[in-house]
């Protein structure tokens, strides 16, 4: 039988790497897989290279895991916020490294790793100095800039509900990153509030396909807070 | 430019841009300054609001108490969803923006140049931490990208420049720029000025201009 489901965060989590790459799924306030970050923090993983769209909020989440000092590298779109004290010190103080992208190439950088797309020409950035030193081409009179694949050991992903398949499907704009991370990692590690029998989510409604989902772990369901964000 | 300067309002300016997004246009609107155009989209005109984290037809802040942290914008503040609307992922969110789906988008600017040059993401002052987000990819995947912006510098210098100084987000990709004192189209037949904030001449708007206008009006 296949099933995909975990007891619990800490097992879901037990075999993670020092070194790893970990997307972590998340846009603002919706989306974060918040039991799965505190899990990583637990777990205790060293000299980890982060992917989100930002660089944590406040003094928990991702910021609690920027403030382990355990995470060497972060690839992001946008680490400045009015709350993103912990990684503003660090950065601040070269303790961590951090890898700019603008947010459509960060996002088509994990889709082609998930799609198997060896590197892909976009017109973003170019001519700009987040395209300094890459490789440009001219198509059809309009130049691009050659971008590569953002793989990743580990994705970590919120959903609304799950079968043991690990088929998904999400909650509003809390998809943001969820079924592109998903793709794009060896191992895909979910939270989810709602485990359903298998069957009962209407295939025509899957979003993220259980072919992408490795391990579901179900969390007790709790309303998204609001940020300290702007 | 001196306080006795004629100019239009924050809500004057989203009004004027408001009053030429048309029934039918798919258009992202930039965190600030922009965001007021959708408060001045008439109620019975069908415009389309994308936001970049994976939303069409997004509807105004809900009311205070019904937020739900779910269902955000790209500015992370709470909206609404109208009827008609969906929910996406993000790579298709930015494929809606780079492969030339919307119509237009509105964004904020530090400067923009006579070539439609934009700088909108980073001062390049060297203790800013960057951060660039959606900018560039909306700044070159739309059919329209139009500036909405303060005419001048709080150091009273022209925005509108020959070069951008300030690093730049995309290249000739601004097609038009309205600023509290005037409407401009970025041309290859040059800096066409359509509108001008009443009580204030041409003569007075090239002043204030570091480049060469043209009046079209």
């Amino acid at each position: 039988m296949i099933d995909k489901i975990f007891p619990s965060v800490s097992a879901a989590l037990a075999d993670v790497r020092d070194g790893s790459t970990v997307m972590v799924g998340g846009f603002g306030t919706a989306g974060i897989p918040t039991r799965l970050i505190d899990g990583l923090i637990d777990q205790g993983a060293r000299d980890l290279t982060l992917v989100n769209n930002n660089a944590g909020n406040g003094d928990t989440g991702l910021a609690a895991l920027l403030k382990t000092g355990r995470v060497r590298k972060i690839i992001c779109s946008f680490p400045r916020q009015v709350d993103s004290h912990v990684f503003d010190a660090l950065y601040r103080s070269g303790r961590i490294e951090l890898e700019l992208v603008p947010q459509g190439n960060l996002a088509e950088r994990i889709r082609a790793a998930g799609a198997g797309i060896g590197a892909f020409f976009t017109p973003t950035a170019y001519g700009t100095q987040l395209a300094e030193g890459k490789e440009t081409r001219v198509i059809d009179g309009r130049p691009y800039v050659l971008e590569y694949p953002i793989h990743a050991e580990l994705a970590l992903i919120k959903a609304e509900r799950a079968d043991r398949f690990g088929n998904l499907t999400y909650r509003m704009t809390a998809r943001n990153f969820g079924p592109i991370m998903a793709s794009a990692a060896k191992c895909t590690v979910v939270e989810v509030p709602e485990l359903v029998p298998l069957g009962s989510i209407d295939p025509e409604t899957v979003v993220t396909p259980g072919i992408f989902v490795h391990r579901v772990v179900q969390v007790p369901r709790s309303t998204t807070q609001a940020g300290g964000i702007r | 430019m001196t306080d006795a300067t004629p100019k239009w309002t924050r809500e004057q300016m989203a009004a004027r841009v408001a009053r030429d997004i048309t029934e039918g246009m798919v258009v992202n609107l930039g965190i600030g300054l922009p965001t007021l155009v959708a408060n001045h989209l008439p109620a019975g005109r069908e415009v389309i609001l994308h936001s970049e984290n994976g939303v069409l037809g997004m509807g105004p802040a809900p009311a205070p108490g019904e937020e739900d942290y779910d269902l955000i914008n790209a500015g992370k503040q709470p909206v609404t969803l109208r009827p008609g609307g969906s929910f996406f992922h993000h790579a298709d969110s930015f494929a809606m923006m780079r492969g030339g789906h919307l119509d237009l988008c509105v964004l904020g600017a530090f400067q923009v140049a006579a070539n439609g040059d934009l700088a909108n993401w980073h001062t390049g002052a060297a203790d800013a931490i960057p951060a660039v987000g959606g900018a560039m990819d909306l700044a070159i995947g739309a059919k329209n990208t139009w500036v909405m912006m303060e005419h001048s510098s709080k150091a009273g210098e022209s925005k509108l420049v020959e070069r951008c100084s300030y690093p730049l987000t995309g290249l000739a990709c601004v097609s038009r720029v309205i600023t509290d004192l005037a409407v401009i189209d970025l041309t290859q037949q040059g800096a066409k000025v359509v509108d001008i904030v009443a009580g204030l001449d041409f003569a007075q708007l090239q002043r204030l201009t570091a480049i060469p206008l043209v009046d079209a009006r």
